[in-house]
């Protein structure tokens, strides 16, 4: 008890004795903030609990989600099958269980590709400025002025479908919007006074884009990081839902909607659950968003 | 209190006033509504359509020389010709128009109004022409080898001697439309015999004329004023929806009569309510799985044996799609001269795994499948899967777009694949040659036939095809293909699952759509409304 | 200072075709690497031999990529956008049905999505932290957290199965096809344009669903970035002033705070509305609406390259004038932006 509460004082010393004191200091009182928020902290314990989901996949599942039984196929759900049985006869809560798995997959997988490419190229856009800003704003100008679903359809039709090649496309089609938001943050602070006296001690551009620039602009990505999780999930289930996502049996959720919506009006539980697993999943990530903004970015609350 | 009171019985007074839901709710009388998938038609020219709607829609807005009735497939009758025949040595025919038939502009049906359009479909070349011209007939001799000699009598020559009820058969096909030639020469524009207008305008002598075709849309058809026959449905409008559950609702709705695409979940739930009714008819098409012999794996005989029994067909059949395909497992479906019904093949693991042990793959192999990511191609391929797992045989999925597909195999680039077959003409030549005949098996072959594209091509049974068009003995001929049957399901790298049933749903009250087998053989005439 | 805007002008003048220049090569290497055969499109799977040659020389798909990407852009400077394989049709023609469908869709949806996100946002902020502020943030979130095609099959169900509130998919009921003769091409002006009001009662239920589906999404998006904007601006020192000099709160919010955030919020607006004339695929798949989302990814999936290198021409165009307009709007209106 006391040691908690001296921990305490420790993290919310007006007069930190170090440099990891005060910062471990900023990160507690970030977190007195955000724990304030109660839909952030629904946001935070959802993207927990389907982390813990996806990890434990194989304990949580009563079935195993690629056998088949076509004997009792589009059963509503019951005691042995919690959410019902698909066209396969397959079990639809052990299916969407191991979905966990490929959604979050997919998201991690679109995020270590595009976070810190987009930040790169975002910053040194910013920061170099003239020509090479140019081209690469007109780039992302011609990734931007596709619509997002059919941009990364069209990558998919060229790769092939499965989710690696999915993962690619959504990562062409995302990177441009984390480009531009580095740009501008690098463009508000490049003109700032501690930007010119590292200059001035004779740092590199590398180094002042990579030691001071972009760091300062990692906390509105990691921002726009959360909020883009749901974004990432809803158009790769778009891509399942058009048929190009996962390739079967794997439980994609979108694959399972679209197989499903055939039976919406008799068998609604083939559908809906995927289509409640989606929804809840993104919902998690845009309420964490939401409040990460607030915590870490208050201007734009 | 009185407020929120009034505000909730007006809340459920609101569907009664409600003034957005017309009513309209059932269609017009004289009025056909469909709902279909037609996303496939890509041109309504007779002479170029070759796709499932684009045949079903030109077949009847255009008449042939020559056709057969549903209720007898294979008995040849005349449509436009009131009388044929061949010479001795079969090689020249001779066709009888009817008197006083007359297009739906007015004009007269003549002779020569069919030498322009048989001329027509060989030197335009596009898709369907290969079934005229594989008897010899091209744009260069056209004008010779097609004459007509008075206004009512055409003479046509053959290159070889074929049996005639085959050149029949293929002169019913849609490619043998007769289009008016005078409205059709004016709307050419250079040497493109009016192609590019009768894309998506018609100038028959069919039942209906085309209203208008907005691709992925609607097609609108009309009684054709002038067509002799009984019209029932003077107005018939086909409704392009690509989900077969969307399709369910507007039926049940009232928006469509009828509904062509419901899948056996749907049919079962109108199955037992008596507001609809559903008819089915056998098609001629079968889905069929094949297995590329340039695989190591698969071109051991032994392998393509075990596969053939590691599928289990009446699972798949009875769970999957029990009303819209029955398991079929020769490539000349039922209803073709020389069909056989054999089914030696059944799911058996044990027996599989024997052959897989005794081709030297005891712990089995890996190897992909092609299909269209569409229904119930991913559910079969999916069942399939599983039971070849119980083999030990490793199937990985790769489903794509169709014509991506199409696409693969072309460039034999697949390992197994997954597709759906449907003959061009009523005669059993068109199968046997798609699923045995390879006589040229180099990668520029001329001939691109399904055995050529799974690098399959037996000298032998290559000549037993060629034998077998040319006999003019029927019974002859379909103890030929019989056999070739047999053997092919022996051998073949081919496995046929099931046969279609075309299905049409419709609310009770319509009555009278005539199906046959091949969808030039779909007939909107009859249809009414009560 | 005129003259630097007027040089920015002249940037885009120039970099607008070399982007759109650039999108339609990116979209001709995609089409050129999407494994399926163009010829097959167009012949089908039977074609004999020389059939399929032919066809594959009158494409030109036998000359170098270079050489046919140039003869593509020499033909779309001379106005000539070639022909579709799915719709044998002009593609100019497809286009001019398809996008006022689109656009149509989408022009209403925004509106349905501006008349309720605005004031909703203002609200929130105004009342911020209180429950009512709560309750549309996360009203707001669950609109970025749906996906649109299980909004778009639940309303179907509900509103046309279950309750028969509205027609079902499509554009108009078969009965009313062709009476009206296309002059826009988006049906709800044609029909109140010649007084077929009975067309227009029909068009009007049948645009009702998919548009509310759409706006919900687009009211969620603009209410969220209105309640931002109206905290910025009310934490601002000058509506502290004016609400101590005794202006009425009205007067504070809307007069002051709103005026100032009016030229980004036009910028959200128009963005959204870009977003949805770029056609909204899932929802056209949806509600079998004949817009230029679907005929894109249709025209895709079948290698009709004609048919998608025009499309995406008419939707970079789109995207990309919608953002220049935004960015001349602030340009003029807010100098510091340079």
């Amino acid at each position: 008890m006391s040691r908690t509460a001296a921990l305490r004082d420790w993290l919310v010393a007006d007069t930190p004795a170090s440099r990891r004191q005060a910062r471990l200091g900023r990160v507690y009182l970030q977190w007195l903030t955000f724990r304030r928020n109660w839909l952030a902290v629904a946001g935070l314990a959802v993207s927990l609990l389907l982390t813990i989901v996806a990890i434990a996949a194989p304990l949580l599942a009563t079935h195993d989600p690629a056998v088949q039984n076509l004997d009792i196929r589009l059963r509503p759900p019951d005691a042995a099958h919690w959410f019902g049985t698909d066209e396969l006869g397959r079990d639809i809560y052990s299916r969407i269980v191991y979905g966990t798995r490929i959604t979050l997959g997919m998201v991690v997988a679109v995020v270590i590709l595009v976070a810190p490419f987009g930040l790169v190229v975002g910053c040194a856009a910013g920061y170099i400025g003239g020509w090479f800003d140019r081209i690469v704003m007109r780039i992302t100008d011609i990734f931007m002025a596709f619509p997002r679903l059919i941009l990364a359809l069209a990558f998919v039709a060229a790769l092939g479908p499965g989710i690696e090649n999915g993962v690619i496309a959504i990562a062409l089609t995302a990177w441009p919007a984390y480009a531009r938001l580095s740009r501008a943050e690098t463009l508000a602070i490049r003109g700032s006074d501690f930007i010119a006296a590292a200059r001035l001690q004779g740092a590199s551009t590398a180094r002042l884009i990579f030691g001071h620039v972009a760091p300062l602009c990692l906390s509105s990505v990691i921002v726009r990081v959360t909020l883009d999780m749901s974004g990432i999930i809803l158009t790769a289930a778009g891509l399942g839902f058009l048929g190009l996502g996962a390739t079967p049996p794997s439980p994609e959720w979108g694959a399972m909607i679209s197989t499903g919506r055939r039976f919406i009006l008799e068998q609604w539980w083939v559908a809906t659950m995927p289509g409640i697993a989606i929804f809840v999943a993104s919902l998690g990530f845009n309420l964490l968003g939401d409040g990460l903004r607030d915590v870490l970015d208050p201007k734009q609350t | 209190m009185i407020r929120r009171r009034t505000f909730a019985s007006s809340l459920l007074a609101a569907p009664a006033i409600w003034p957005l839901r017309d009513a309209l709710a059932q269609t017009p009388r004289d009025t056909l509504v469909m709902a279909a998938q037609l996303d496939d038609i890509i041109s309504l020219d007779p002479h170029e359509s070759f796709e499932f709607k684009g045949n079903e829609t030109t077949t009847n807005i255009y008449e042939k020389l020559l056709t057969t009735h549903n209720t007898a497939p294979d008995k040849i009758v005349g449509e436009l010709a009131e009388s044929w025949e061949a010479s001795p040595d079969s090689l020249t025919h001779t066709f009888r128009l009817k008197a006083g038939r007359k297009f739906a502009s007015g004009n007269p049906i003549t002779a020569q109004d069919a030498e322009y359009s048989l001329r027509r479909a060989v030197t335009l070349n596009k898709t369907p022409a290969f079934i005229l011209t594989q008897f010899g007939l091209n744009g260069q001799n056209a004008s010779q080898m097609i004459r007509a000699t008075d206004a009512r009598t055409l003479v046509i020559t053959i290159g070889e001697p074929i049996s005639p009820s085959f050149f029949y058969y293929c002169l019913s096909a849609n490619v043998g439309a007769i289009v008016d030639s005078k409205v059709v020469e004016a709307n050419k524009q250079g040497d493109d015999w009016g192609n590019g207008w009768l894309k998506t305008h018609s100038a028959g002598s069919g039942p209906y004329v085309l209203r208008a075709w907005r691709a992925s849309e609607t097609v609108t058809l009309e009684a054709n004023p002038n067509y002799p026959g009984q019209v029932r449905s003077r107005r018939v409008v086909t409704r392009h929806v690509a989900e077969p559950a969307s399709q369910l609702l507007l039926l049940q709705r009232g928006d469509v009569d009828m509904a062509r695409n419901l899948g056996p979940d749907q049919l079962k739930s109108l199955a037992s309510d008596s507001a609809y009714k559903i008819q089915r008819s056998r098609k001629a098409a079968v889905i069929y799985m094949c297995m590329n012999q340039r695989h190591p794996e698969l071109a051991k005989p032994k392998v393509r044996e075990a596969l053939k029994f590691a599928i289990d067909y009446d699972a798949i059949q009875r769970n999957i799609v029990s009303t819209t395909y029955d398991v079929h497992q020769a490539f000349l479906p039922l209803g073709f001269l020389g069909a056989i019904d054999d089914k030696p093949f059944r799911f058996d693991p044990a027996r599989a795994k024997a052959l897989l042990a005794e081709a030297g793959l005891p712990n089995g192999f890996s190897v992909t499948l092609d299909y269209s990511h569409i229904q119930p191609w991913s559910d079969i391929a999916q069942a399939i899967q599983a039971t070849f797992a119980q083999v030990g045989v490793k199937l990985t999925l790769q489903p794509g777009e169709q014509r991506q597909v199409i696409t693969r195999m072309r460039a034999r680039q697949h390992e197994m694949l997954m597709l759906y077959w449907s003959p061009d003409y009523m005669d059993p030549h068109s199968n046997t040659e798609a699923f045995v005949s390879n006589p040229d098996n180099s990668d520029n072959a001329r001939a691109k036939t399904l055995a050529w594209r799974n690098s399959w091509s037996v000298p032998e049974l290559n000549a037993k095809v060629a034998a077998a068009v040319r006999e003019r003995d029927a019974e002859k001929r379909a103890e030929m293909y019989i056999e070739l049957q047999r053997e092919h399901q022996r051998t073949s790298p081919f496995m046929i699952l099931l046969q279609a049933i075309e299905v049409a749903a419709m609310r009770a009250t319509v009555s009278g759509l005539d199906i046959g087998p091949i969808n030039d053989r779909i007939y909107y005439r009859e249809t009414t409304k009560t | 200072m005129h003259r630097a805007r007027l040089a920015s002008f002249g940037g885009w003048l120039v970099t607008l075709p070399l982007t759109l220049l650039g999108l339609l090569l990116v979209t001709f290497l995609i089409g050129r690497v999407i494994p399926i055969d163009p010829v097959i499109a167009i012949v089908g799977d039977r074609a004999p031999a020389d059939v399929y040659e032919r066809v594959r020389l009158e494409l030109g798909l036998d000359r170098p990529l270079y050489e046919q990407f140039f003869r593509y852009c020499s033909a779309i400077l001379s106005g000539n956008f070639g022909r579709s394989v799915m719709t044998s049709r002009p593609v100019l023609e497809d286009i001019s049905r398809f996008f006022p469908a689109t656009l149509e869709l989408a022009t209403i949806a925004t509106i349905l999505g501006v008349a309720a996100g605005v004031p909703t946002g203002v609200l929130a902020a105004v009342r911020q932290g209180s429950k009512i502020d709560q309750v549309i943030r996360f009203l707001t979130l669950i609109g970025h957290s749906v996906p649109i095609f299980v909004l778009g099959l639940v309303g179907l169900l509900v509103f046309y199965a279950k309750l028969q509130l509205v027609p079902g998919p499509g554009r108009i009921n078969v009965a009313f096809d062709d009476i009206v003769t296309p002059v826009t091409g988006m049906l709800l002006i044609d029909s109140a344009m010649q007084g077929e009001w009975e067309v227009f009662r029909d068009a009007v239920g049948h645009i009702l669903l998919p548009a509310g589906v759409l706006a919900y999404f687009s009211l969620a998006y603009i209410a969220r970035m209105t309640r931002a904007f109206m905290l910025e601006q009310l934490r601002q020192e000058y509506i502290t002033t004016a609400r101590v000099k005794g202006m009425s709160e009205m007067r504070v919010v809307w007069r002051h705070a709103f005026g100032n955030i009016a030229v980004p919020l036009v910028t959200v607006i128009a963005l959204s509305y870009a977003g949805l004339l770029e056609g909204a695929v899932l929802t056209e798949t949806i509600f079998s609406w004949p817009g230029l989302g679907q005929y894109l990814t249709v025209s895709l999936l079948n290698a009709d390259m004609n048919a998608v290198l025009g499309a995406t021409l008419v939707v970079g165009t789109v995207y990309l004038g919608l953002n220049l307009a935004c960015d001349l709007i602030y340009r003029l209106v807010d100098p510091r932006t340079r």
